[in-house]
């Protein structure tokens, strides 16, 4: 993964609008953050290959990135963004990673289910 | 260490028996005793991705599989098998699918010991659910059938509930191949091994102990 260019990124988001496409979004701390320290609350969620059309693809911020997908019935958002990367199957890669470079959050759009 | 007729590892991440076990592993297979490594799931879900990432979210099932099969390489393991499960969705599958596999296993091999990690005691929801599962499995055999089973825990307070552990075994002797065997996953060890080489280099107590103890709970029905 490269870190975040917003042309790119933006770029690829946008030639994904109007389409049906999968997304795997994820937020986490790791299933060791309470064990290293009692008085973290650990909380993550993800979702993988929800199927959505947006109509509406805006990555914004100075870094790291935020992006937003407006749906028909709501949005779908992601904070945290500092990677990207469009693969060999043509499916847009964005990932946040911590100062240890350890994954955060990930947000990544394809026209086929992820496997 | 006693010697097994054949040992059954279940885990449910790559690089789950780099860590607590390896040592354990490598002085069994030294002994001529023959290992299977049930390994769940691909780490699917890991954090470590390198820094800076040489993996990403769907890349790094595949780098795992190769790392896992490079640490049963260097350990000795005979028989390594992926059950194909997905990282941090054990908890929610039916217990009984998972059960019902380990006692095939078992009933295939026959294993005089049978290593998991001890539920409730282990942190990753992933850990906890494979040891009960375990834990059933062996639980549903005649007392007099039931291999040996040894647990590895890690909770903070595995201690103040379970009490030390029963078994420790030194594998000083083999702790090359298990600093080989973390090595292999790279994309998850690569920030520890450096602070571990440093610490072999300074002969740091607690990196020795790290690496020359193995300690086990005995589960007891």
């Amino acid at each position: 993964m490269d870190p975040v260019n917003v042309n790119y990124v933006q770029e690829a988001l946008d030639a994904f609008t109007d389409k049906e496409v999968y997304i795997h979004l994820e937020t986490t701390n790791g299933a060791y953050a309470s064990h290293h320290n009692e008085r973290f609350f650990s909380a993550g969620a993800y979702f993988r290959n929800a199927k959505i059309t947006y109509e509406r693809a805006k990555m914004t911020g100075a870094g790291p990135y935020r992006v937003g997908l407006k749906i028909p019935y709501g949005w779908v958002y992601a904070e945290g963004i500092t990677h990207y990367e469009i693969d060999s199957k043509g499916r847009i890669l964005l990932a946040g990673h911590d100062f240890d470079g350890k994954l955060a959050v990930a947000l990544q759009i394809s026209e086929t289910p992820f496997e | 260490m006693e010697k097994e007729r054949q040992v059954l590892v279940v885990f449910p991440h790559p690089d789950d028996e780099a860590f607590g076990v390896s040592g354990t592993i490598a002085s069994h297979v030294n002994m001529g005793t023959p290992v299977t490594y049930a390994c769940l799931t691909l780490g699917e879900m890991g954090r470590n991705m390198g820094n800076p990432p040489f993996a990403n979210r769907e890349t790094l099932p595949n780098i795992r599989k190769k790392e896992l099969k490079e640490a049963a390489r260097v350990l000795g393991i005979s028989d390594l098998r992926m059950l194909g499960y997905r990282d941090k969705t054990v908890e929610f599958e039916d217990p009984n699918k998972l059960i019902a596999e380990i006692t095939a296993m078992i009933d295939e091999l026959n294993p005089s010991l049978v290593i998991t990690f001890y539920p409730g005691y282990s942190v990753h929801p992933d850990h906890d659910a494979t040891g009960a599962a375990v834990v059933s499995a062996i639980g549903k055999l005649p007392a007099a059938k039931r291999p040996k089973l040894h647990c590895v825990a890690f909770s903070n307070n595995c201690v103040d509930e379970l009490g030390e552990a029963d078994v420790v075994h030194d594998v000083s002797a083999v702790a090359d191949k298990k600093f080989d065997a973390i090595k292999a996953h790279q994309s998850q060890t690569q920030l520890m091994m450096a602070g571990m080489a440093e610490g072999l280099k300074q002969q740091d107590p607690e990196v020795m102990a790290r690496l020359n103890y193995e300690r086990f709970w005995t589960y007891k029905y």
